[in-house]
Protein backbone atom coordinates (compact mmCIF):
# COMPACT_ATOMS: atom_id res chain seq x y z
CA UNK A 1 0.00 0.00 0.00
CA UNK A 2 1.13 3.49 -0.87
CA UNK A 3 0.85 6.37 1.90
CA UNK A 4 -2.53 7.89 1.21
CA UNK A 5 -3.84 3.80 0.82
CA UNK A 6 -2.11 3.51 4.77
CA UNK A 7 -3.88 6.23 5.51
CA UNK A 8 -7.65 5.36 3.94
CA UNK A 9 -7.28 1.98 5.90
CA UNK A 10 -6.91 3.09 9.31
CA UNK A 11 -9.93 5.15 9.81
CA UNK A 12 -10.86 1.59 12.65
CA UNK A 13 -9.22 1.37 15.64
CA UNK A 14 -8.10 -2.31 15.22
CA UNK A 15 -6.31 -2.95 18.79
CA UNK A 16 -4.94 -5.41 21.27
CA UNK A 17 -4.82 -3.56 24.31
CA UNK A 18 -8.49 -2.71 25.21
CA UNK A 19 -11.54 -1.60 24.55
CA UNK A 20 -15.17 -0.77 26.41
CA UNK A 21 -18.75 -1.41 25.64
CA UNK A 22 -21.03 1.15 26.89
CA UNK A 23 -23.29 -0.64 29.55
CA UNK A 24 -21.49 -3.84 29.63
CA UNK A 25 -17.91 -4.05 30.16
CA UNK A 26 -14.18 -3.13 29.63
CA UNK A 27 -11.17 -5.20 28.29
CA UNK A 28 -7.77 -4.48 29.36
CA UNK A 29 -4.81 -6.01 27.63
CA UNK A 30 -7.09 -9.16 26.52
CA UNK A 31 -8.22 -9.49 30.49
CA UNK A 32 -12.03 -8.45 31.52
CA UNK A 33 -10.97 -5.34 33.61
CA UNK A 34 -13.92 -5.60 35.83
CA UNK A 35 -14.38 -9.49 36.27
CA UNK A 36 -10.47 -10.23 36.26
CA UNK A 37 -8.55 -7.11 37.49
CA UNK A 38 -11.16 -5.39 39.28
CA UNK A 39 -8.88 -5.65 42.84
CA UNK A 40 -5.36 -5.35 40.74
CA UNK A 41 -3.16 -3.21 42.79
CA UNK A 42 -2.98 0.22 41.12
CA UNK A 43 0.85 -0.13 40.30
CA UNK A 44 0.22 -4.07 39.08
CA UNK A 45 -2.53 -2.67 36.82
CA UNK A 46 0.05 0.05 35.50
CA UNK A 47 3.05 -1.93 34.84
CA UNK A 48 0.44 -4.38 33.59
CA UNK A 49 -0.85 -2.20 30.86
CA UNK A 50 3.09 -1.25 30.18
CA UNK A 51 4.45 -4.60 29.20
CA UNK A 52 1.28 -7.06 29.55
CA UNK A 53 3.09 -9.06 31.56
CA UNK A 54 2.22 -9.92 35.39
CA UNK A 55 4.85 -9.58 37.59
CA UNK A 56 4.88 -11.42 41.17
CA UNK A 57 4.60 -9.95 44.71
CA UNK A 58 8.42 -9.25 45.41
CA UNK A 59 8.40 -7.92 41.85
CA UNK A 60 5.65 -5.44 42.75
CA UNK A 61 6.88 -4.46 46.05
CA UNK A 62 10.43 -3.60 44.54
CA UNK A 63 8.53 -1.84 41.95
CA UNK A 64 6.63 0.44 44.36
CA UNK A 65 9.51 1.30 46.58
CA UNK A 66 11.03 2.70 43.26
CA UNK A 67 8.13 5.05 43.43
CA UNK A 68 8.19 5.73 47.20
CA UNK A 69 11.78 6.64 48.10
CA UNK A 70 11.88 8.92 45.35
CA UNK A 71 8.42 11.06 46.76
CA UNK A 72 9.32 14.01 47.90
CA UNK A 73 7.19 17.10 48.73
CA UNK A 74 9.65 19.60 48.76
CA UNK A 75 8.62 22.38 46.37
CA UNK A 76 11.48 23.82 45.50
CA UNK A 77 12.50 20.60 43.54
CA UNK A 78 12.06 22.18 39.95
CA UNK A 79 9.57 19.47 38.87
CA UNK A 80 7.22 19.85 42.28
CA UNK A 81 7.91 23.84 41.97
CA UNK A 82 5.69 23.97 38.88
CA UNK A 83 2.86 22.16 41.22
CA UNK A 84 3.40 24.65 43.43
CA UNK A 85 3.45 27.43 41.19
CA UNK A 86 0.15 25.88 39.80
CA UNK A 87 -1.36 25.93 43.50
CA UNK A 88 -0.14 29.91 44.23
CA UNK A 89 -1.33 31.22 40.86
CA UNK A 90 -4.63 29.20 41.96
CA UNK A 91 -4.69 27.05 38.40
CA UNK A 92 -6.13 23.50 38.86
CA UNK A 93 -4.30 20.81 40.52
CA UNK A 94 -4.48 18.37 37.15
CA UNK A 95 -2.95 21.06 34.74
CA UNK A 96 -0.16 21.98 37.48
CA UNK A 97 -0.02 18.14 38.66
CA UNK A 98 0.49 17.11 34.68
CA UNK A 99 2.88 19.96 33.95
CA UNK A 100 4.76 18.67 36.89
CA UNK A 101 5.25 15.33 35.32
CA UNK A 102 5.99 16.35 31.83
CA UNK A 103 8.43 18.68 33.26
CA UNK A 104 10.18 15.53 35.19
CA UNK A 105 11.07 13.71 32.10
CA UNK A 106 14.30 16.20 32.19
CA UNK A 107 17.82 15.35 30.95
CA UNK A 108 20.17 16.01 34.15
CA UNK A 109 17.16 14.36 36.18
CA UNK A 110 13.94 12.29 35.43
CA UNK A 111 13.06 10.80 32.81
CA UNK A 112 15.83 11.48 30.33
CA UNK A 113 18.89 10.50 32.77
CA UNK A 114 17.07 7.14 33.97
CA UNK A 115 16.78 6.04 30.18
CA UNK A 116 20.74 6.73 29.55
CA UNK A 117 21.26 5.16 33.02
CA UNK A 118 19.44 2.40 32.09
CA UNK A 119 21.05 2.31 28.65
CA UNK A 120 24.70 2.65 30.25
CA UNK A 121 23.82 -0.54 32.83
CA UNK A 122 22.75 -2.71 29.79
CA UNK A 123 25.29 -1.80 27.56
CA UNK A 124 27.98 -2.36 30.24
CA UNK A 125 26.47 -5.86 31.15
CA UNK A 126 26.02 -6.91 27.49
CA UNK A 127 29.74 -5.76 27.38
CA UNK A 128 30.86 -7.93 29.94
CA UNK A 129 28.72 -10.46 28.98
CA UNK A 130 30.78 -10.30 25.62
CA UNK A 131 34.34 -10.54 27.60
CA UNK A 132 35.39 -7.00 27.45
CA UNK A 133 37.02 -5.73 30.05
CA UNK A 134 34.59 -3.27 33.01
CA UNK A 135 37.62 -1.23 33.54
CA UNK A 136 38.43 -0.50 29.75
CA UNK A 137 34.73 -0.36 29.20
CA UNK A 138 33.88 2.39 31.87
CA UNK A 139 36.91 4.39 31.07
CA UNK A 140 35.93 4.80 28.04
CA UNK A 141 32.49 5.48 28.46
CA UNK A 142 33.86 8.72 30.84
CA UNK A 143 35.95 9.34 28.55
CA UNK A 144 33.75 9.34 25.63
CA UNK A 145 29.95 10.84 27.31
CA UNK A 146 28.45 12.09 30.20
CA UNK A 147 27.74 9.28 32.76
CA UNK A 148 24.45 8.81 33.77
CA UNK A 149 23.63 7.23 36.95
CA UNK A 150 26.58 8.24 38.64
CA UNK A 151 27.39 11.32 40.10
CA UNK A 152 24.82 14.01 41.18
CA UNK A 153 24.61 17.31 40.38
CA UNK A 154 23.03 18.43 43.63
CA UNK A 155 25.17 16.37 46.03
CA UNK A 156 27.42 13.81 46.13
CA UNK A 157 25.96 11.39 48.37
CA UNK A 158 22.44 9.78 47.48
CA UNK A 159 20.26 9.26 50.54
CA UNK A 160 17.92 6.90 49.06
CA UNK A 161 20.31 4.42 47.66
CA UNK A 162 20.43 2.66 51.18
CA UNK A 163 16.54 2.52 51.51
CA UNK A 164 16.35 1.06 47.89
CA UNK A 165 19.22 -1.40 47.79
CA UNK A 166 17.26 -2.89 51.50
CA UNK A 167 14.19 -3.53 49.63
CA UNK A 168 16.04 -5.07 46.95
CA UNK A 169 17.91 -7.41 48.78
CA UNK A 170 14.78 -8.23 51.04
CA UNK A 171 12.99 -9.44 47.96
CA UNK A 172 15.79 -11.43 46.49
CA UNK A 173 16.88 -9.27 43.53
CA UNK A 174 20.27 -8.56 45.28
CA UNK A 175 21.96 -10.78 43.09
CA UNK A 176 20.77 -9.59 39.90
CA UNK A 177 22.83 -9.38 36.96
CA UNK A 178 22.63 -5.48 36.21
CA UNK A 179 22.32 -4.83 39.96
CA UNK A 180 25.41 -6.40 40.97
CA UNK A 181 27.46 -4.83 37.69
CA UNK A 182 25.86 -1.45 38.85
CA UNK A 183 28.30 -2.00 42.29
CA UNK A 184 31.37 -2.96 40.47
CA UNK A 185 31.10 0.01 38.26
CA UNK A 186 30.64 2.43 40.78
CA UNK A 187 34.06 0.43 42.34
CA UNK A 188 35.55 0.84 39.10
CA UNK A 189 35.10 4.98 38.66
CA UNK A 190 36.81 5.18 42.04
CA UNK A 191 39.74 2.83 41.02
CA UNK A 192 40.21 4.81 37.93
CA UNK A 193 39.83 8.38 39.74
CA UNK A 194 36.68 9.20 39.56
CA UNK A 195 35.29 8.84 43.29
CA UNK A 196 32.96 11.69 43.03
CA UNK A 197 31.18 9.80 40.42
CA UNK A 198 29.11 7.89 43.01
CA UNK A 199 25.95 5.82 42.21
CA UNK A 200 22.87 7.93 42.18
CA UNK A 201 19.20 6.66 42.37
CA UNK A 202 18.94 6.72 38.21
CA UNK A 203 22.25 4.50 38.49
CA UNK A 204 20.59 1.74 40.99
CA UNK A 205 16.65 2.10 39.63
CA UNK A 206 17.84 1.10 35.94
CA UNK A 207 19.92 -1.97 36.57
CA UNK A 208 16.67 -3.15 38.70
CA UNK A 209 14.51 -2.71 36.29
CA UNK A 210 16.61 -4.23 33.76
CA UNK A 211 17.09 -7.32 36.13
CA UNK A 212 13.31 -7.35 36.50
CA UNK A 213 13.14 -7.76 32.51
CA UNK A 214 11.74 -4.30 31.64
CA UNK A 215 12.76 -3.22 27.81
CA UNK A 216 14.24 0.48 27.50
CA UNK A 217 10.27 1.19 26.74
CA UNK A 218 8.83 -0.11 29.24
CA UNK A 219 11.27 0.91 31.42
CA UNK A 220 10.52 4.83 30.21
CA UNK A 221 7.17 3.86 30.95
CA UNK A 222 7.08 2.32 34.57
CA UNK A 223 9.02 5.76 35.77
CA UNK A 224 6.46 8.48 34.26
CA UNK A 225 4.43 8.50 37.74
CA UNK A 226 8.22 8.00 39.77
CA UNK A 227 8.02 11.42 41.84
CA UNK A 228 4.16 11.65 41.57
CA UNK A 229 3.36 10.75 45.12
CA UNK A 230 5.44 14.04 46.14
CA UNK A 231 3.59 16.77 43.74
CA UNK A 232 0.13 17.23 44.95
CA UNK A 233 0.77 18.26 49.19
CA UNK A 234 3.12 20.96 46.76
CA UNK A 235 0.22 22.07 44.99
CA UNK A 236 -2.03 21.54 47.68
CA UNK A 237 -0.05 24.24 50.22
CA UNK A 238 0.56 26.55 48.17
CA UNK A 239 -3.14 26.78 47.12
CA UNK A 240 -3.93 27.17 51.02
CA UNK A 241 -1.70 29.87 51.47
CA UNK A 242 -2.16 33.69 50.47
CA UNK A 243 -2.56 33.72 46.53
CA UNK A 244 0.91 34.27 44.81
CA UNK A 245 3.07 34.06 47.80
CA UNK A 246 5.32 30.87 46.49
CA UNK A 247 8.54 32.05 45.82
CA UNK A 248 7.45 35.94 44.62
CA UNK A 249 10.62 37.67 42.65
CA UNK A 250 11.32 41.09 43.18
CA UNK A 251 12.53 43.25 40.52
CA UNK A 252 15.87 43.40 42.06
CA UNK A 253 16.22 39.63 42.03
CA UNK A 254 16.14 39.88 38.48
CA UNK A 255 20.29 39.90 37.39
CA UNK A 256 20.04 41.44 33.96
CA UNK A 257 22.99 40.79 32.02
CA UNK A 258 21.83 42.16 28.78
CA UNK A 259 22.60 45.33 26.73
CA UNK A 260 21.83 48.48 28.11
CA UNK A 261 18.49 50.32 27.89
CA UNK A 262 18.32 52.15 24.81
CA UNK A 263 15.29 54.06 22.73
CA UNK A 264 12.79 52.04 19.98
CA UNK A 265 14.10 52.45 16.79
CA UNK A 266 11.25 54.46 15.27
CA UNK B 1 6.82 27.56 67.03
CA UNK B 2 9.44 24.88 66.81
CA UNK B 3 12.62 25.51 65.03
CA UNK B 4 12.79 24.67 61.53
CA UNK B 5 14.71 21.70 60.54
CA UNK B 6 18.69 22.72 59.55
CA UNK B 7 18.20 24.37 56.24
CA UNK B 8 19.03 21.92 53.45
CA UNK B 9 20.19 23.37 50.28
CA UNK B 10 22.13 22.01 46.98
CA UNK B 11 25.82 21.90 47.23
CA UNK B 12 26.54 23.64 44.32
CA UNK B 13 23.69 25.97 44.11
CA UNK B 14 24.13 30.03 43.95
CA UNK B 15 22.62 30.87 47.31
CA UNK B 16 22.04 34.16 46.07
CA UNK B 17 18.86 32.97 44.63
CA UNK B 18 18.55 35.53 41.68
CA UNK B 19 17.64 34.39 37.95
CA UNK B 20 20.07 35.52 35.83
CA UNK B 21 18.76 36.54 32.34
CA UNK B 22 20.00 38.86 29.28
CA UNK B 23 16.72 38.84 27.74
CA UNK B 24 14.29 40.97 30.95
CA UNK B 25 14.92 43.76 33.09
CA UNK B 26 11.96 45.28 35.62
CA UNK B 27 12.42 47.98 37.25
CA UNK B 28 10.44 48.71 40.37
CA UNK B 29 7.99 51.16 41.46
CA UNK B 30 9.02 53.03 44.31
CA UNK B 31 6.24 51.89 46.58
CA UNK B 32 6.92 48.23 45.85
CA UNK B 33 9.92 46.03 44.50
CA UNK B 34 7.04 43.51 43.22
CA UNK B 35 4.96 45.78 41.07
CA UNK B 36 6.77 46.82 37.33
CA UNK B 37 7.43 50.56 36.89
CA UNK B 38 9.12 49.68 33.76
CA UNK B 39 10.22 46.57 31.77
CA UNK B 40 12.91 46.20 29.26
CA UNK B 41 13.49 43.47 26.47
CA UNK B 42 17.46 43.47 25.29
CA UNK B 43 17.26 47.46 26.65
CA UNK B 44 13.97 48.14 24.51
CA UNK B 45 11.45 50.00 27.03
CA UNK B 46 8.45 47.15 26.52
CA UNK B 47 5.44 49.40 27.34
CA UNK B 48 6.62 52.66 27.22
CA UNK B 49 8.39 52.94 23.39
CA UNK B 50 7.40 49.51 22.24
CA UNK B 51 3.84 48.60 22.06
CA UNK B 52 1.37 50.27 20.13
CA UNK B 53 5.34 50.59 17.98
CA UNK B 54 6.88 47.03 17.50
CA UNK B 55 5.28 44.36 15.61
CA UNK B 56 5.00 41.07 17.02
CA UNK B 57 7.34 39.17 15.53
CA UNK B 58 10.01 42.38 16.16
CA UNK B 59 9.14 41.36 20.18
CA UNK B 60 9.50 37.69 19.19
CA UNK B 61 13.13 38.25 17.35
CA UNK B 62 14.08 40.12 20.61
CA UNK B 63 13.16 37.02 22.99
CA UNK B 64 15.55 35.23 21.12
CA UNK B 65 18.62 37.97 20.32
CA UNK B 66 20.03 40.64 21.62
CA UNK B 67 19.17 42.97 18.08
CA UNK B 68 16.91 43.01 15.52
CA UNK B 69 16.91 41.59 12.33
CA UNK B 70 16.18 43.30 9.04
CA UNK B 71 12.94 43.99 7.27
CA UNK B 72 13.40 40.82 5.32
CA UNK B 73 13.80 38.06 7.81
CA UNK B 74 10.90 39.87 9.76
CA UNK B 75 8.46 39.55 6.96
CA UNK B 76 9.46 35.58 6.50
CA UNK B 77 8.69 34.98 9.88
CA UNK B 78 5.60 36.94 9.83
CA UNK B 79 4.55 34.97 7.02
CA UNK B 80 5.41 32.07 8.25
CA UNK B 81 3.38 32.29 11.46
CA UNK B 82 0.55 33.16 9.22
CA UNK B 83 1.27 29.87 6.98
CA UNK B 84 1.88 27.82 10.78
CA UNK B 85 -1.05 29.27 12.44
CA UNK B 86 -3.53 26.53 12.23
CA UNK B 87 -2.76 23.32 10.88
CA UNK B 88 -5.87 22.69 10.51
CA UNK B 89 -8.43 19.94 12.37
CA UNK B 90 -6.94 17.00 10.75
CA UNK B 91 -3.64 17.88 12.19
CA UNK B 92 -3.25 15.50 15.31
CA UNK B 93 -2.12 18.59 17.42
CA UNK B 94 -5.70 20.37 16.78
CA UNK B 95 -7.58 16.74 16.97
CA UNK B 96 -5.95 16.72 20.58
CA UNK B 97 -7.11 20.20 21.46
CA UNK B 98 -10.07 18.87 20.16
CA UNK B 99 -10.47 16.32 22.18
CA UNK B 100 -10.30 18.95 25.25
CA UNK B 101 -12.61 21.13 23.81
CA UNK B 102 -15.04 18.47 23.13
CA UNK B 103 -15.11 17.44 26.48
CA UNK B 104 -15.12 20.80 28.27
CA UNK B 105 -11.99 20.03 29.75
CA UNK B 106 -9.65 23.33 31.10
CA UNK B 107 -8.31 25.76 27.75
CA UNK B 108 -4.78 25.55 28.84
CA UNK B 109 -4.92 21.18 28.98
CA UNK B 110 -6.44 21.72 25.58
CA UNK B 111 -3.45 23.71 24.83
CA UNK B 112 -1.40 21.13 26.83
CA UNK B 113 -2.73 18.44 24.39
CA UNK B 114 -1.81 19.98 21.44
CA UNK B 115 1.97 21.08 22.44
CA UNK B 116 2.23 17.34 23.75
CA UNK B 117 0.71 16.24 20.59
CA UNK B 118 2.52 18.37 18.41
CA UNK B 119 5.95 18.02 19.82
CA UNK B 120 7.07 14.51 17.95
CA UNK B 121 8.43 13.34 15.48
CA UNK B 122 5.61 13.17 13.40
CA UNK B 123 4.52 16.29 12.14
CA UNK B 124 5.13 17.93 14.76
CA UNK B 125 8.36 20.36 16.48
CA UNK B 126 10.63 17.16 16.95
CA UNK B 127 10.46 16.89 13.14
CA UNK B 128 11.43 20.12 13.20
CA UNK B 129 14.36 20.11 15.27
CA UNK B 130 16.01 17.26 13.41
CA UNK B 131 15.12 18.79 9.93
CA UNK B 132 17.00 21.72 11.56
CA UNK B 133 19.83 19.81 12.71
CA UNK B 134 20.24 17.86 9.32
CA UNK B 135 20.19 21.93 7.65
CA UNK B 136 23.15 22.07 10.03
CA UNK B 137 24.93 18.73 9.35
CA UNK B 138 24.20 18.59 5.55
CA UNK B 139 23.53 22.36 4.33
CA UNK B 140 23.01 22.04 0.25
CA UNK B 141 24.81 18.66 -0.34
CA UNK B 142 22.10 16.39 -1.27
CA UNK B 143 24.89 13.65 -0.77
CA UNK B 144 24.91 14.70 2.64
CA UNK B 145 21.51 14.90 3.37
CA UNK B 146 21.05 10.88 2.08
CA UNK B 147 24.05 10.19 4.47
CA UNK B 148 22.52 12.18 7.45
CA UNK B 149 19.53 10.26 7.21
CA UNK B 150 20.73 6.79 6.26
CA UNK B 151 22.99 6.88 8.96
CA UNK B 152 22.68 4.14 12.33
CA UNK B 153 21.14 6.08 15.15
CA UNK B 154 20.01 3.03 16.93
CA UNK B 155 22.74 4.11 19.76
CA UNK B 156 21.40 7.37 20.51
CA UNK B 157 19.60 7.70 23.67
CA UNK B 158 16.48 10.19 24.20
CA UNK B 159 13.49 10.22 25.20
CA UNK B 160 12.01 10.67 21.74
CA UNK B 161 10.81 7.60 19.84
CA UNK B 162 13.43 6.81 17.32
CA UNK B 163 13.56 8.28 14.12
CA UNK B 164 11.59 6.66 11.39
CA UNK B 165 12.12 8.37 8.12
CA UNK B 166 14.33 11.86 7.17
CA UNK B 167 13.24 14.84 9.14
CA UNK B 168 10.96 17.22 7.52
CA UNK B 169 9.24 15.11 4.67
CA UNK B 170 6.15 13.32 4.33
CA UNK B 171 6.20 9.65 5.26
CA UNK B 172 2.95 8.97 3.60
CA UNK B 173 3.13 11.61 0.85
CA UNK B 174 3.06 10.83 -3.13
CA UNK B 175 3.47 13.92 -4.07
CA UNK B 176 4.71 17.63 -2.62
CA UNK B 177 1.27 19.23 -1.59
CA UNK B 178 0.58 22.32 -2.88
CA UNK B 179 0.32 24.41 0.07
CA UNK B 180 4.00 23.70 0.79
CA UNK B 181 5.29 24.21 -2.60
CA UNK B 182 2.88 28.05 -2.20
CA UNK B 183 4.54 28.79 1.23
CA UNK B 184 8.02 27.33 -0.09
CA UNK B 185 8.21 29.72 -3.15
CA UNK B 186 6.58 32.73 -1.16
CA UNK B 187 8.78 32.38 1.36
CA UNK B 188 11.72 32.24 -0.93
CA UNK B 189 10.78 35.06 -2.18
CA UNK B 190 11.27 37.26 0.28
CA UNK B 191 15.09 37.29 0.36
CA UNK B 192 18.17 35.71 -1.51
CA UNK B 193 18.74 33.26 2.28
CA UNK B 194 20.87 29.91 1.61
CA UNK B 195 18.66 27.69 2.83
CA UNK B 196 15.34 28.80 1.23
CA UNK B 197 16.61 29.80 -1.88
CA UNK B 198 18.20 26.52 -2.71
CA UNK B 199 15.45 24.38 -1.58
CA UNK B 200 12.91 26.30 -4.45
CA UNK B 201 15.51 25.61 -7.08
CA UNK B 202 16.32 21.83 -6.03
CA UNK B 203 13.67 20.38 -3.69
CA UNK B 204 12.34 17.90 -6.80
CA UNK B 205 16.36 16.77 -6.51
CA UNK B 206 16.04 16.10 -2.53
CA UNK B 207 12.94 14.57 -2.52
CA UNK B 208 14.17 12.35 -5.39
CA UNK B 209 17.47 11.18 -3.08
CA UNK B 210 14.98 11.18 -0.23
CA UNK B 211 12.32 9.52 -1.79
CA UNK B 212 9.58 11.54 0.23
CA UNK B 213 7.85 14.34 -0.45
CA UNK B 214 8.60 18.10 1.47
CA UNK B 215 6.68 18.12 4.28
CA UNK B 216 5.60 21.94 5.66
CA UNK B 217 7.75 20.99 8.77
CA UNK B 218 10.41 20.48 6.29
CA UNK B 219 9.64 24.14 4.84
CA UNK B 220 9.78 25.65 8.41
CA UNK B 221 13.05 24.04 9.23
CA UNK B 222 15.09 25.66 6.25
CA UNK B 223 13.13 28.97 6.93
CA UNK B 224 13.47 28.84 10.91
CA UNK B 225 17.43 27.83 9.95
CA UNK B 226 17.68 30.92 7.65
CA UNK B 227 16.53 33.02 10.12
CA UNK B 228 19.34 32.01 12.58
CA UNK B 229 17.59 30.64 15.10
CA UNK B 230 19.07 27.00 16.76
CA UNK B 231 16.96 23.54 16.36
CA UNK B 232 16.22 24.29 19.93
CA UNK B 233 14.93 27.90 19.30
CA UNK B 234 13.50 26.39 15.84
CA UNK B 235 11.50 23.81 18.23
CA UNK B 236 9.86 26.07 20.60
CA UNK B 237 8.81 28.69 17.56
CA UNK B 238 6.85 26.10 15.51
CA UNK B 239 5.08 24.74 18.86
CA UNK B 240 4.09 28.34 19.41
CA UNK B 241 3.31 28.90 16.34
CA UNK B 242 0.96 26.15 15.76
CA UNK B 243 -1.18 27.09 18.78
CA UNK B 244 -3.51 29.60 16.86
CA UNK B 245 -5.61 26.96 15.64
CA UNK B 246 -5.58 24.51 18.56
CA UNK B 247 -7.12 27.08 20.96
CA UNK B 248 -10.10 28.19 18.47
CA UNK B 249 -10.82 24.57 17.27
CA UNK B 250 -11.13 23.42 20.83
CA UNK B 251 -13.38 26.00 21.60
CA UNK B 252 -15.46 25.37 18.49
CA UNK B 253 -16.03 21.76 19.45
CA UNK B 254 -17.39 22.80 23.08
CA UNK B 255 -19.70 24.57 21.12
CA UNK B 256 -20.71 21.80 18.79
CA UNK B 257 -20.50 18.90 21.40
CA UNK B 258 -19.80 16.15 21.44
CA UNK B 259 -22.50 14.22 19.75
CA UNK B 260 -21.09 15.26 16.45
CA UNK B 261 -17.30 14.54 17.32
CA UNK B 262 -15.71 11.17 15.61
CA UNK B 263 -16.02 8.17 17.99
CA UNK B 264 -14.37 5.59 15.29
CA UNK B 265 -15.50 2.13 15.53
CA UNK B 266 -13.08 -0.31 17.10
CA UNK B 267 -11.99 -3.99 16.27
CA UNK B 268 -10.75 -5.55 19.36
CA UNK B 269 -7.94 -8.75 18.54
CA UNK B 270 -7.61 -10.60 22.03
CA UNK B 271 -11.23 -10.02 22.94
CA UNK B 272 -11.49 -12.48 26.55
CA UNK B 273 -15.44 -12.60 25.55
CA UNK B 274 -14.75 -13.86 22.06
CA UNK B 275 -12.32 -16.56 23.92
CA UNK B 276 -15.39 -18.07 25.64
CA UNK B 277 -18.23 -18.23 23.08
CA UNK B 278 -15.66 -19.61 20.23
Amino acid sequence: MNGPQTLAAAGVLRTRMGAFWPGQRAVFRGRDLHRELRDSDWLALYVYGVTGRHFTPPQLKLLHAIWVITSYPDTRLWNNRVAGLAGTVRSSPTLGLAAAIAVSEATIYGGGAGLRAYDFITRAAAAVAGGADLREFVSREVASRYLYGYGRPIHRNDERLAWLAQVAEEQGFGSGKHFRLAFEVGKTLAAIGRPNLRMNYAGMVAPLGADLGLSRREFQLFRVPLFFAGMPPCWLEAADKPEGTLFPTPCDKIAYEGVAERPWRK
Amino acid sequence: MSPAASEPRLSDVDPADVVHTRIWREVAEPDNPFATRAAYCRGYDVFGQMAGRARWVEMMFLLFRDDLPGNAALDTLEALAVALANPGPRDPSVHAAMCGGVGGSNAAASLMAALAVGAGRHRGARDVFDAMTAWQACGTDVAAWTDHVRRDTRAEVDVWPPRERPPGFDPHGVSTPTPVRQLLATLAAIAATPYLSWLAQHRQDLEAALGLPLELSGVAAAALSDLGFTPAEGEMLYLLLRLPGAAAHALEQEKLGYKRFPFYPVELADDPAAEETP
